[in-house]
């Protein structure tokens, strides 16, 4: 079954048939999602009606039953909320995964090999039970403080801070994972050269030490906000009145499916798909 | 540094982890945990119990669905492995050079896009005025149109969709390590492609498989979006309850049981998979 290996003609030629269904599998679904985003009908299926940017640029006001994404204001207000939360999300993860990563790699303390499995565990936890727990938590406290003291704790309500809350408690992991791994092939030399020549702890690490980490932060940075704009699971339960896209997309979905929601979903692969090829070609 | 500097750095260090873990992750679960022993009296009243676990044992609906759901993610697992091990294979040893890379990154391709996006793209090929259903009828193999969404076959192919990237990627990266040397020793000992496959690709792919095998059973088990789309009446999933109890129903003591026992269900069973396999969690994860 290796190179050296002989293998028989008709093996050959089946496996390479299994490859070919199986990339054709995994492009199928999203190669049809971008094609009816530009299909000439209300529906998104066959028969091909012919091509159409309606689903983009289309105004109601101006021209009849159609509206397009750009002129969807549901769907815009939850494109900004889901880039809002992304932001911060990504801010706070990446400052908490470098301190992590810090933390993990260079000092040595009792009680380490246990931290950093507790570290793990957002991992290892369902995004539904991590979004629930939260919601039980804050929006708990936030009832039983306005019930003893009328004191209203609006911030520990579903909202947008909870959001960010609940997505924040995994993405931190993974950033953290991300950033160690590049901390661990750093050589420590390096940066007792730098203190050897003069510098400060502070200078050494902004001038040897993240410049180094430099490339590992963007990564994670851009792994973070990818896995916020994306979250389902965890945001849903934390959700209060401004839902942010995937919400507003499993709301539109559920009420039946119109070439817009096409217009979205191509929309935001091919976003993730530069970002993505940002990050490839900077590492 | 001095003594002093590295307890203050290591205490500077340590805070943001200890809020984040705390507050974020640790808390709120014993919260969840308290107040699913919780036991409403009345709107303002309330008392310890068990309450809400024995209406789980009791009511048929929520321990049938606790089962199916145990059941069918250990089936996507399995089906995620069969049907990505060959294609790791492929990528780890047989393919060449740009090639290699090539298919790499066409396995991350479907990442782009959201799990909803990903769904979606299912419900326009399956339903049944979808794709499958009218190329169907073109060839004339079936007479009207046909609905092929919204049973358990269907959330199955979604279901292993969604997680054949976290499988293939574990796999590749510890098949990449196997000596091409070992496999042909082993056919040079007189052994079959089986023989082969079992004493030495599989041992030696261990680790990878077990971890690729926790994170698809993780992820399925705690998936929401597949199953709710594409599933029928019948292929109720746990998740959906737990939903259902906190936003529908606002009975947030039962669903926090029922939280409770779907991260019960899933620790123990990746517990018992590194067990099985000595395996542990740092490796498998970090």
């Amino acid at each position: 079954m290796i190179r050296s290996v002989p293998r028989s003609r008709w093996f050959i030629s089946l496996y390479g048939l299994y490859l070919l269904a199986f990339f054709i599998y995994l492009a199928l679904p999203l190669v049809v999602t971008a094609v009816f985003a530009f299909n000439d009908s209300n529906f998104p299926s066959l028969p091909w009606q012919g091509f159409t940017l309606d689903w983009y640029f289309a105004d109601a006001a101006e021209s009849g039953n159609r509206t397009g994404l750009f002129h969807d204001q549901g769907l815009l207000s939850a494109l900004w909320v889901s880039v809002l939360v992304a932001f911060w999300v990504t801010v706070i993860s990446v400052a908490l995964g470098c301190v992590n990563a810090v933390l993990f790699e260079r000092i040595q303390f009792r009680g380490k090999e246990l931290l950093y499995l507790v570290m793990l565990l957002p991992l290892v936890i369902p995004g539904v039970i991590l979004g629930v727990s939260i919601l039980v938590f804050y929006s708990g406290m936030a009832n039983q403080v306005s019930l003893n003291w009328g004191i209203e704790l609006d911030l520990f309500r579903p909202g947008l801070p909870l959001v960010i809350a609940g997505q924040v408690a995994f993405i931190t992991t993974l950033s953290t994972l991300i950033i160690a791994a590049r901390l661990r092939k750093f050589d420590p030399q390096l940066e007792e050269a730098a203190l050897n020549l003069g510098a400060t702890p502070i200078v050494a690490w902004f001038t040897v030490t993240l410049p180094w980490l430099l490339p590992a932060i963007f990564g994670a940075a851009a792994m973070a906000f990818l896995m916020s704009f994306e979250n389902f699971n965890t945001t849903v339960m934390l959700t209060g009145s401004d839902t942010p896209l995937t919400v507003a997309l499993f709301n539109r979905l559920r009420e039946g499916s119109t070439p817009v929601l096409n217009a979205v979903a191509l929309l935001l692969m091919a976003v993730s798909a530069l970002l993505a090829m940002a990050t490839l070609r900077r590492s | 540094m001095n003594r002093t500097a590295g307890k203050l750095s290591l205490l500077l260090l340590l805070t943001p982890f200890v809020l984040w873990i705390v507050l974020l992750v640790l808390l709120p679960h014993v919260q969840m945990l308290r107040v699913s022993f919780q036991v409403r009296e009345s709107w303002d009243s309330l008392s310890w119990g068990v309450t809400q676990y024995s209406n789980f044992f009791a009511e048929s609906y929520y321990w049938r669905t606790f089962i199916r759901t145990g059941v069918m993610s250990m089936l996507t697992t399995a089906l995620t492995l069969l049907i990505g091990f060959p294609i790791a294979w492929y990528i780890a040893k047989l393919a060449r050079g740009r090639a290699r890379g090539v298919l790499f990154l066409a396995c991350l391709i479907p990442f782009w896009a959201s799990e909803l996006v990903r769904t979606y793209g299912w419900m326009i090929l399956l339903r049944e005025s979808g794709l499958f259903s009218g190329w169907l009828q073109a060839l004339g193999w079936v007479d009207g149109p046909v609905e092929l969404l919204y049973n358990d076959a269907a959330v199955i192919v979604g279901l292993v969709y969604n997680a054949l990237l976290f499988m293939v990627v574990p796999l590749v990266t510890t098949l990449d390590g196997l000596d091409d040397n070992l496999v042909e020793a082993g056919y040079d000992l007189g052994g079959n492609h089986w023989n082969v496959l079992r004493e030495v690709v599989i041992p030696w792919a261990m680790p990878g498989i077990v971890s690729g095998c926790i994170v698809v059973f993780m992820l399925t088990l705690g998936s929401y979006l597949t199953p709710t789309l594409m599933g029928g009446k019948d292929s109720a999933w746990f998740t959906q309850q737990i939903f259902t109890q906190f936003i529908t129903r606002f009975n947030w003591e039962q669903g926090a049981a029922l939280g409770v026992l779907l991260l019960v269900l899933s620790s123990l069973l990746v517990w018992l998979g590194l067990r099985l396999t000595g395996q542990n969690l740092r490796k498998v994860l970090g």
